[in-house]
Order: C-alpha cells, then structure tokens, then sequence
C-alpha cells in the first residue's frame, strides 16, 4: 500500500472503484512572459485517469495541451498542484510515461529494429536482449521486413509506425500521443487509428491522445476532454458510450453524429468565452 | 465594445474586372505578335573523362612549354624565374644525393601529428561545451579570439620556447586546427535536434546517454567534413614553423634555397610541397567518404 491516497476522482471521472492510474491534481502552470509579467499555460488542471482508459484532449492550439503533457512526462514542474502517477506523487520526474512527440523523431543512424528498442536500452536492458523482444513485434505489428531499414527509408506512415512501436516498447503503462497522426494523409491516418486501437487492446495501455479533429477523438476514447486557450485549461469532458471494438463504419451511426455534435458545441463555448474574454 | 467588427468595406474605384480585362486583351494581343521562341538544350551530357584528362595535362604541358620557351627566347629572366630543365635537373640531384626525401618525412611527420592533435583536441573542446551552458558562454569568445588572433604570428614565439627541431612545428599545426575545429564541432553541438534530446530525457535518459546516443552521432557528419578544412590548416602551420627557424623541413630547405638565389631549388621545394599536400588531401578525402558512409542515413 502507498501512504499518499488519491483523491476523488474530480467530476469528470465515471465513478468507477479501482484506483486511478494517473492524477493530475489542480495542476498550473505560469511561464514569465516577455514583457515581464507571466503567462498562464495552464489553470487548475484537475483530470483523473482510470487504467486502461483511452482519453483524447481536444482544444485550440494555445491551450496548453502540450504544456500538460510536458508537465506528466516530467520534462517540465508544475508551478502548483501536482502529477500522481499510480498514487505517487511524480510532479518533474521523467522516465514514467511513454511519451510521443508530433514529430517521429526518429534517429536517423539507426535502423527500425535499434530505434524501437530506445526505451529499453535506456531502461538498461542489453541491446540483444531488447532486439530479441523487439523482432517478433515488428513483424506482427506491420513492420516486419523493415527492422534493418532506416528512417530516410521509410513513408510517413511507417516512421509514425515506428515511433509509437518504439512508445510502446517503452513498457511504461501510460502513454502519451500528441498529435500523432497529424501530418498524415486521410487514409493513412484511418489505417494507423485501427492500428492504434489494435494496439491499445493487445497491451492494455492507458493512453492520453492529443488531437484537433472530432471525429478522430470520438471513435478512439472512452472520455473525451475539451480544453480551452488563453488560460489554458480544461473546460468539459464527456464519455463515448460507443461499444467496442468500434468498425470505422460508426462514424455515421446516429450515436456519434449526436456525440459530435455535442463535442463541437462544447468547442464553440470553449472559442466563445475565450473571445468574450479578448474583448473584455 | 461589441465583439462585431465588420470588416470596412473598401471601395475600389473603377471595376478592377475593367482593369484585368485590358489586362487580358493585352496579354492576347502580344501573344499573337511575339514570334514563338523554341529552343532546343544541348551539350548537357557529361564530357568524358578520357578527354577531360587529356585537356588537364595538356594544360600544364603548355604552361611549361611556354615558360621554357619564354626562358630560350630570352622573354623571362631564368635568374627571377628559373626554367622547368633547371628545374627538373635540380629535382633529380635533390631526390638522388640530397637530403630532400628526409625534409619531406620531417614535413609530413609534423603536419599529421598537428593535425591528429588538433582534431583530437578540437573535437574533444567543442563536444565539452555540451556539457554546460555556463562553461560554454565563458569560453566561447575566448576562442574566437584565439580564431581572430593571427595565430602564424605567434610562429617566433612558438619556436622560441620550443626549439629547432619538430616539435614547435607540431604546436603550430595543432594551433592552426584546433581552433577551427573546436569551433566547427561546437556549431554542430548547437545544432544537435532539441526534440530528440527531449525525446530521450522523457525515456528517463541520463546526460551521459543523451550525449552518447544522439550528440556525438549528430555531430560526427559536421567533424568529417571538417577534416579537409584541417589538413590544409596543419600543412601551412608546419610549413610557416619550419620558416620561422627549422632544422629540417621543405620549410627551412625553401627558406634556405631562397637565402641563397637558388631560385630552382625552391621550385623544387613548392612543387614537392604541392605534390604532398595532394596526396594528404587525398588521404582524408578518403577518410571522409569512409566516416560519412557510417552515416549517409543521416539525411
């Protein structure tokens, strides 16, 4: 048993018993601003995440999304509140959470195969040891054939392919998609989201998703999370009662168009009272 | 205030569709009465090497045939100038009973020695800065003063307090390289892609892992291609050493060759000089392509 208890799962959370897997408790975050004062990244962040749960962060660029994951991936310190991860307080501490940046950044002198096994060989496990596990895994998850390739090689699928794989191999419980799919084009980017669901089911991960398109946030999660900019922080959140596994075909059923419908709403308020407060 | 702001309607005087439309009509007009220009590339195939090689000795043929002939018909003054035949004549005494091939290792021995240490130690200066912005910032502008300094001015001094023999040369060759090449290896440490850095701090990398993994593979592209740079550096480094005061050297044996009107022995002395150069320069060339090929993945 750890002695820091976790608190209540603040409103957004769906009441379930087991303990949350991850915590983001009254989180801000100020940078000083040029001129002398401090900007606000991010106010009274409050978020509780279940294991396994899949939850996308949709929002306006400018609000904070990427300031909070810096924030849970310890690469960054909360000014207050703070990160529990598994119920212990991980505020600035990194290596805890898999985190995928927009860009694949791969490293471009190594191939497939020594690219996914970053994280392991970080985490101190031998390199032959790590391609061991590694191998197999290419070849099941569409890379096999690639593992010798390097990144120069590759199409903008598959580098994303590689990047999340090398996420996953990780072997940290919470991962962190920031926009992964973005720079993708519309076919690609349903194949990598079946990919991804494929994934997320074969290695019951907890995953925070970064998107700016609806649709793509809807049809992945079970909670959706809108955020709203200058301030930065989180504004609403709903759940996807949608049944799983989910067919791409559910994006016409009446469910989602009603969910999206609702999602763009909560949007529009979140633009609406960022624009009253412009005009202020 | 009312956050409806309509955009101010601006009135644009007569119909620009009037405007564009002359525009048309001109553009039709002129396209009628300019004569249509069609044009076909040609010469763009690579010329073969056979005859480029044929022209490039042909070249240096006709530079000396020039010269000797210039000389015979008395039109340039051998005593300034000497002649190729002398020249030649003096190479085959030099390289037979003269102690050139001697001046030559001397030479070489220095230039590469300057020229490892230099590297070595540029390298090592510039990936050091990494470590700490703090140091960095501190010893940046003292190096580009040592870079603004000219350093071949220092030659008497270097000589001084090192003496005759070879290893005052070495210090200039490894001054001339070291600065370039720490700087050079410190612009690519300034290069190196803060994303992947990021990438790995949020693995749980350590410093040491980071540097390993991302800022030494970054960087070795920028340090091979700075190697040809280095070679030359060195060479004229041991070269100005040797003038300065040598016992040895192709250096010291122009110097000396110049002490004393030998104006063909010092021809001797830059022609072996420039054969030497080339071949180091085709030596690290090499050494480029072997290093760069590690990593053409890079781009």
């Amino acid at each position: 048993m750890t002695t820091t208890l976790a608190p209540a799962p603040s409103g957004a959370g769906t009441g379930t018993t087991s303990e949350p897997q991850l915590v983001v408790e009254h989180v801000h975050r100020r940078f000083p601003s040029p001129e002398g004062g401090t900007v606000d990244a991010l106010v009274d962040a409050d978020l509780t995440v279940r294991p396994g749960e899949f939850i996308s962060l949709i929002g306006p660029s400018g609000c904070g999304k990427s300031t909070l994951f810096n924030l849970i991936a310890g690469l960054d310190t909360p000014t207050e509140g703070r990160i529990l991860i598994d119920g212990v307080d991980r505020s600035g501490q990194q290596g805890l959470v898999g985190y995928m940046l927009q860009k694949d950044l791969l490293l471009p002198w190594r191939t497939v195969l020594e690219n996914v096994v970053l994280g392991l060989e970080i985490g101190g496990v031998r390199r032959k040891a790590a391609q061991a596990i590694a191998r197999p895994l290419l070849s099941t998850y569409g890379l096999g054939g690639f593992e010798g390739r390097y990144p120069a090689q590759l199409s903008g699928g598959m580098r994303q392919r590689v990047a999340l794989l090398r996420t996953i191999l990780f072997n940290r419980d919470v991962i962190l998609l920031d926009e992964p799919f973005g720079a993708l084009d519309a076919q690609t980017r349903e194949q990598m989201q079946e990919w991804l669901l494929d994934l997320w089911d074969d290695f019951q991960k907890t995953v925070l998703f970064v998107t700016h398109d609806i649709d793509e946030a809807i049809y992945l999660s079970d909670r959706v999370v809108v955020m709203s900019a200058r301030p930065g922080r989180i504004v609403a959140s709903f759940d996807v009662p949608l049944d799983r596994p989910r067919k791409p075909s559910v994006v016409t059923s009446a469910e989602f168009v009603r969910l999206k419908a609702d999602a763009r709403e909560l949007l529009n308020g979140a633009h609406r009272t960022h624009d009253v407060q412009e005009t202020r | 205030m009312t956050a409806t702001a309509d955009a101010p309607v601006v009135s644009t005087g007569p119909t620009p569709a009037g405007a564009a439309q002359d525009s048309l009509r001109e553009l039709g007009r002129l396209r009628a009465s300019m004569l249509p220009v069609v044009r076909r590339r040609r010469g763009t195939a690579e010329p073969s090497s056979w005859s480029v090689n044929l022209l490039r000795v042909g070249v240096v043929v006709a530079v000396l045939a020039g010269w000797e002939t210039g000389v015979r018909a008395g039109w340039i003054d051998p005593f300034f100038w000497s002649q190729p035949s002398r020249i030649w004549d003096t190479a085959v005494v030099a390289f037979t009973q003269g102690g050139i091939l001697a001046d030559v290792r001397f030479t070489f021995t220095s230039t590469v020695l300057g020229f490892v240490i230099g590297v070595t130690g540029g390298v090592a200066l510039g990936l050091s800065f990494w470590w700490s912005r703090r140091y960095a910032l501190v010893a940046e502008p003292l190096v580009i003063a040592f870079e603004a300094m000219p350093k071949l001015a220092l030659a008497p001094i270097v000589v001084l307090v090192l003496g005759l023999g070879m290893g005052s040369k070495v210090a200039m060759a490894t001054a001339l390289v070291i600065v370039i090449q720490t700087l050079n290896t410190y612009a690519a440490v300034r290069s190196v892609d803060q994303d992947l850095t990021t990438l790995l701090y949020s693995l749980g990398a350590s410093r040491w892992q980071v540097f390993r993994k991302v800022v030494v593979p970054s960087t070795l592209p920028w340090i091979a291609s700075s190697l040809r740079v280095g070679i030359g550096l060195a060479l004229t480094g041991a070269i100005v050493g040797e003038y300065i005061g040598s016992n040895a050297g192709l250096g010291r044996m122009i110097h000396y060759a110049g002490s004393t009107y030998d104006i063909a022995l010092i021809w001797v002395g830059v022609f072996t000089l420039a054969i030497l150069s080339m071949l180091l320069y085709v030596v690290v060339s090499w050494l480029e392509r072997r290093l760069l090929k590690g990593l053409a993945h890079t781009r």
